[in-house]
């Protein structure tokens, strides 16, 4: 036995030899692991502690850098770490950190191995034990180690003693209630003669503030000592961090650290600490107007440095400072928009969102369009990232700074152009969310929609589709303000469609079946109109002009009214057919060209608007489009397909009934193929309105309907669910009722309009270019004449933009008291409620344990002293009412172990008095400190007579303190003379 | 070069891959600092230090401050090189174990337990005595049973790339010694 294992060392490759065999394997890695694995496996069976160490430590290795399973040999582990040689030992200890977790079973095994080298003489040992307990504990371990770490709090070794504080983190949040037992223990290491030890305990309550500060209030004093006494940046630092915590809570405590942290930040030479102090300045003590200038002036230098980090991180501070104090942002914006162009990608993220703060509602626009430039010219990431904080900044609180929609919508139609724009859905969005809540908008909105399809080039970027999708969405829905609705009809059913995908090709084609009708409609509208307006001579003509500046808004009460009434709609539509009307005159090589504005609105009805031939072709065009797509194998697309081509076949067929009418003038005998177009206009014609978030919620459930029976799978798999999408905004009752200076605006629009202009350009392309390829009307802007991404001129462009953008600057701040905008801002429908729901929805969801950590804390700090009354209060020895408090705390599954609690509470109960021994002494040297006694007097005088004993009335003061916390818990009250 | 802890081994190779995606992205002369939420979760930064063939890579919440964590990589490669007298990078191959002991002594449990390097070097030095005591002799004769494939592994190791660590002359922390440090 003795021999095969002397041998069985004497071949055994160490950790080396695995290395240096693992680098000579070029191809073939996983051959040599397996065959290691073989050798592992083998040998960790050994007897030999020392074979088997040297597999363990092989076998982690290859876990570490290899990712090769070790969960089977952790009993394996275990045998190593209960090894009484160190050097065993520690591969023991190293393979436990690495490989043991909550659900490791061995790890009830080692609880009594760990106890054991916590109170080893040998400070290495302890330190492996304290180690691989502050990446492994659990519940169980930290609860039965407690007062082993208690004792280790208080050990002379500085070595251990370190980890021992480090180590307090991980059991607290494993078993708050530690917190009874060492927390004294721990506050008192605060005050500890060496920095070392000093720098954990500060690091440690620093990563305990952070998750809940106000429990730390009370031990503000120690604190302010450090923060006043030591040398230490690291400690420094951290110190700061909690303060910045700390003073956020509590007013006056601002008040107090404010000059010495401004003392800091202008002695200092040590950058981290200077960052600290501004730091801490720019997000809690921006009510000081001097420390703010110190902290503005010192984040100056930094943005002036060379070092891309320094730089980094004072736009980071000024960032933090911009949202209060615009000011300072105000006064470094020349290296701000500078630093948008820097090579480095921190810096330009983080100056973006400077410019992006310094937004308001008058030079939104300017800002804008100058960084909608600059994105052409960068690379694609930042290109994005501009997008993005432009469409989030826009679109914040609904709108809030957008007074002028139409801007913004054809700025969200120059986005969609941006070769790099990858903000498509966010843009679809927008679009139809703005469709939805700002009636005004809808003829520009049309009229960007227009624009973004009839180019054919975009339907080549599959990162335009869910814009396209939407600016299709839009064309159908708001066609009424469409100038032309067969260029529309042309754009969606061009044939380069059919390189969308179904479920958008299945909105472009309810589109066209949308805009069809609308076409429709007009045509029968029109030949019943054409009697009455040459009977009734002028009249009718002026009515229509009246009916028609009310148009947009006064037909939707017609419809509410009787759907089928069109005695308004009469008035409401010729204004669009007219249009149509010279529209098409000009493409069919027109008979008329009307010149003269308003007055032709009356004549041209006389002629005819949707004429029969016109009607007939886009019947044809549509036939043509849609008969091959209704054998799709979508069914959306094919669904929607045969439901345009059944109502153009219909029509088709009637037809030659619908031209008979326009003899037999005042016949009330309507085909069937004109009712059903009235009842399909009727239906397109109610309005869609936004929903609410929470409308969802107030549906009634139907009896019967399980909706929570075991779907919480689902929500794994759909694990990141998509924003609603348009087609689940559902038809609401009207939303909007809003007349005031809509008509003007209208109208002067439809005068402005270089419409023959474009549609004459149309007409020729056609010509040369064959049906389909429209040009776009803005084609000079368009994707054609962007500049290419890598231009070889760029650092001057870019110089020129930031130059442009920081004259921009400076003139829209000057201008900022202005009201730059002619019109009023149109009226945004909101649903107040909903998005607040949301947000509070939102909360976080606190860990269990944390709450019951900084109860714990709270106790201990604040609540101390009342133990005593409560026990006097309940005739039983103190004990059981310290066990009955404790309860409170326990969850069930605690419950069934509090006899085990009572044990581990032992010397917890042991320590009070020796704790209290010790304040006494602390209390004497304290004396001896000046210091103290000046921070003593700057308190009123009924507290100076108290200090004798610093320690001593603090303790009165916090069972002071300790009554109104009971009355009400949250407001945790620091006694004044802390302060 | 990473230094990781606790992370599964499934999951750890995906955030490696990330990792490196994002460092290799960066060019040279930029800002140390990466915004790491996508790969660690939220509130957390990276910052990395890159010498000749290695990158150094810590990750850190909002607890730590930035330049300090850059320092701490400075504290970390001086130790390196201080233990290994002049540090190259197939030290840190071969040396498992001892870069855990010195990563140990700066960070414990997630937090930062020595910010000197006299003070890791002290701690390191005695730990290593205490676990000398045996394995030596035994290693002796495995080498003299392997030498042949010694002298092997050792010729790989220079075709490999045997480059020391371009470490800057004299060791100093810019960020975190000021003018007032007690250390």
């Amino acid at each position: 036995m003795a021999g095969s294992s002397i041998m069985e060392s004497f071949f055994q490759r160490s950790l080396e030899d695995l290395i240096k065999g693992l680098r000579l394997q070029m191809i073939g890695e996983s051959k040599f692991i397996a065959k290691a694995m073989e050798e592992i496996r083998r040998e960790i069976r050994s007897t030999d502690p020392n074979t088997k160490s040297i597999a363990l430590q092989k076998l982690t290795y290859l876990n570490s850098i290899h990712g090769i399973d070790m969960s089977w040999a952790a009993f394996h582990v275990v045998e190593v770490m209960s090894s009484t040689r160190f050097s065993h030992k520690k591969i023991g200890y190293l393979a436990s950190s690495q490989s043991f977790h909550d659900g490791t079973e061995v790890i009830l095994l080692i609880t009594n191995q760990l106890r054991k080298d916590l109170n080893s003489t040998n400070e290495f040992e302890v330190g492996l034990a304290l180690h691989c307990l502050s990446v492994i504990a659990t519940t169980d371990l930290a609860r039965d180690l407690t007062p082993e770490i208690f004792t280790l709090l208080s050990t002379s070794k500085v070595f251990v003693k370190k980890k021992a504080v480090a180590v307090i983190l991980r059991i607290f949040s494993k078993y708050p209630d530690a917190v009874r037992v060492s927390f004294k223990r721990l506050v008192e290491n605060l005050e500890s003669s060496d920095p070392h030890v000093v720098s954990v305990v500060v690091g440690v309550f620093c990563e305990l503030a952070t998750k809940d500060p106000r429990s730390y209030l009370p031990l503000a004093p120690e604190f302010y000592r450090i923060l006043v006494d030591s040398k230490n940046n690291w400690v420094l630092i951290k110190v700061l961090k909690i303060f910045s915590k700390l003073a956020l809570l509590e007013p006056r405590l601002a008040k107090r650290v404010v000059d010495p942290i401004c003392e800091h930040m202008r002695r200092t030479g040590a950058k981290s600490l200077m960052f600290e102090c501004i730091r801490t300045v720019v997000t809690c003590l921006t009510d000081y107007e001097s420390a703010v200038k110190l902290a503005v002036e010192k984040i100056r230098e930094l943005l002036g440095d060379d070092d891309p980090n320094l730089k980094y991180l004072g736009l980071n501070a000024l960032s933090i400072l911009g949202p209060k104090q615009l000011w300072a942002v105000l006064e470094n914006k020349e290296v701000v928009i500078k630093s948008l162009s820097d090579a480095d990608p921190n810096i330009k993220l983080e100056s973006l969102h400077l410019v992006m703060g310094m937004v308001s509602e008058s030079n939104v626009a300017e800002i804008t369009r100058v960084l909608i430039n600059y994105a052409l010219k960068s690379d694609p990431e930042f290109c994005n990232d501009i997008l993005g904080s432009i469409l989030s900044t826009c679109s914040r609180n609904v709108y809030e700074i957008i007074v002028d929609f139409d801007w913004y919508v054809s700025l969200l139609g120059d986005m969609s152009r941006n070769p790099h724009c990858r903000k498509g859905e966010e843009i679809e969005n927008q679009l139809i969310d703005i469709g939805l809540r700002v009636n005004d908008v809808r003829p520009e909105l049309v009229r960007v929609g227009r624009d973004l399809l009839i180019d054919p080039a975009l339907l080549g970027n599959p990162l335009l589709y869910r814009i396209l999708s939407a600016a299709a969405w839009v064309s159908g829905e708001y066609v009424v303000f469409s100038k032309n609705p067969f260029e529309l009809m042309e754009a969606l059913l061009q044939p380069r469609t059919n390189l969308l995908p179904s479920s958008i090709r299945a909105v472009y084609t309810q589109s066209a079946f949308k805009v069809l009708v609308f076409c429709l409609h007009s045509y029968l509208l029109q030949k019943e109109a054409i009697p009455s307006s040459t009977l009734d001579d002028l009249a009718p003509g002026v009515s229509n002009l009246i009916s028609e500046r009310e148009c947009p808004e006064g037909s939707d009460l017609a419809k509410c009214e009787a759907p089928a009434d069109y005695e308004q709609d009469e008035g409401f539509n010729p204004r669009v057919s007219n249009r149509s009307v010279e529209d098409l005159a000009i493409e069919n090589g027109g008979d008329i060209i009307v010149t003269h504005g308003q007055a032709s609105s009356s004549v041209s009805l006389e002629n005819d608007a949707f004429t029969h031939e016109s009607v007939v072709y886009l019947l044809n065009m549509i036939k043509m489009a849609l008969v091959p797509v209704s054998g799709s194998h979508e069914v959306e697309v094919q669904e929607r397909a045969r439901n345009v081509l059944g109502l153009v076949e219909l029509v088709q067929q009637e037809l030659p009934g619908l031209l008979v009418q326009k003899e037999k003038s005042f016949d009330n005998e309507e085909p069937k193929a004109s009712k059903i177009i009235k009842l399909m206009h009727a239906a397109f014609s109610k309005e869609l309105g936004p929903i609410s978030v929470s409308a969802q919620e107030r549906v009634l459930v139907p009896d019967g309907l399980m909706l929570k029976e075991n779907l919480s799978d689902l929500e794994t798999i759909y694990g990141d669910v998509l924003l609603p999408p348009p087609s689940s905004i559902s038809i609401g009752s009207r939303l909007f009722v809003e007349r005031n200076g809509v008509s003007l605006f209208m109208h002067t629009k439809v005068e402005s309009e270089p419409s023959t202009e474009s549609t004459s350009q149309l007409a020729e392309h056609r010509e040369r270019h064959g049906l389909y390829y429209l040009p776009a009307e803005k084609n000079e802007i368009g994707s054609n004449d962007y500049p290419p991404a890598n231009d070889p001129q760029l650092p001057d462009n870019l110089n020129d933009g930031t130059q442009d953008l920081v004259k921009l600057t400076e003139q829209s701040l000057v201008s900022k008291k202005k009201p730059t905008h002619a019109k009023p801002r149109p009226m945004v429908v909101k649903l107040d409620d909903g998005d607040e729901v949301h947000v509070s929805a939102m909360k976080l969801v606190k860990e269990p344990n944390d709450d019951l950590l900084s109860d714990a804390v709270r106790d201990i700090l604040l609540g101390n002293e009342a133990r005593p009354t409560l026990s006097r209060s309940n005739p039983s020895d103190k004990s059981s009412g310290n066990r009955r408090g404790k309860g409170v705390y326990l969850t069930s599954e605690h419950a069934s172990e509090s006899k085990e609690l009572g044990d581990a509470e032992k010397p917890g109960h042991g320590s009070p008095s020796s704790r209290r021994s010790k304040h006494h002494t602390h209390g004497k040297e304290r004396h001896r400190s000046p210091r103290k006694n000046d921070e003593g007097k700057e308190e009123n005088g009924q507290k100076n007579k108290e200090k004798s004993s610093h320690r001593h009335s603090r303790r009165k003061a916090r069972r002071r303190a300790d009554e109104p916390l009971n009355a009400v818990a949250q407001t945790t009250v620091v006694p004044d003379f802390l302060l | 070069m990473e230094e990781m802890v606790g992370e599964e081994p499934e999951t750890r190779d995906s955030v490696e891959a990330e990792v490196l995606i994002v460092l290799c992205s960066r060019a040279e002369n930029v800002s140390n600092f990466v915004e790491a939420d996508s790969i660690f979760g939220p509130d957390t930064r990276l910052v990395y230090k890159h010498y000749a063939t290695l990158y150094f890579v810590f990750v850190f919440d909002s607890s730590e401050n930035e330049l300090a964590m850059l320092d701490l990589i400075q504290v970390f490669v001086e130790t390196l090189d201080k233990c290994f007298k002049n540090v190259c990078e197939l030290d840190m191959v071969f040396n498992f174990s001892k870069m855990h002991i010195i990563l140990d002594e700066i960070i414990f449990g997630g937090q930062v337990l020595e910010t000197s390097s006299t003070e890791v070097m002290k701690a390191v030095e005695e730990i290593s005595k205490c676990s000398l005591s045996l394995s030596l002799s035994l290693s002796i004769y495995i080498y003299i049973f392997t030498l042949g494939y010694l002298i092997d592994s050792v010729s790989i190791c220079h075709n490999a790339g045997w480059r020391r660590l371009q470490m800057q002359s004299c060791f100093q922390n810019p960020f975190l010694d000021g003018k007032v440090d007690s250390r």
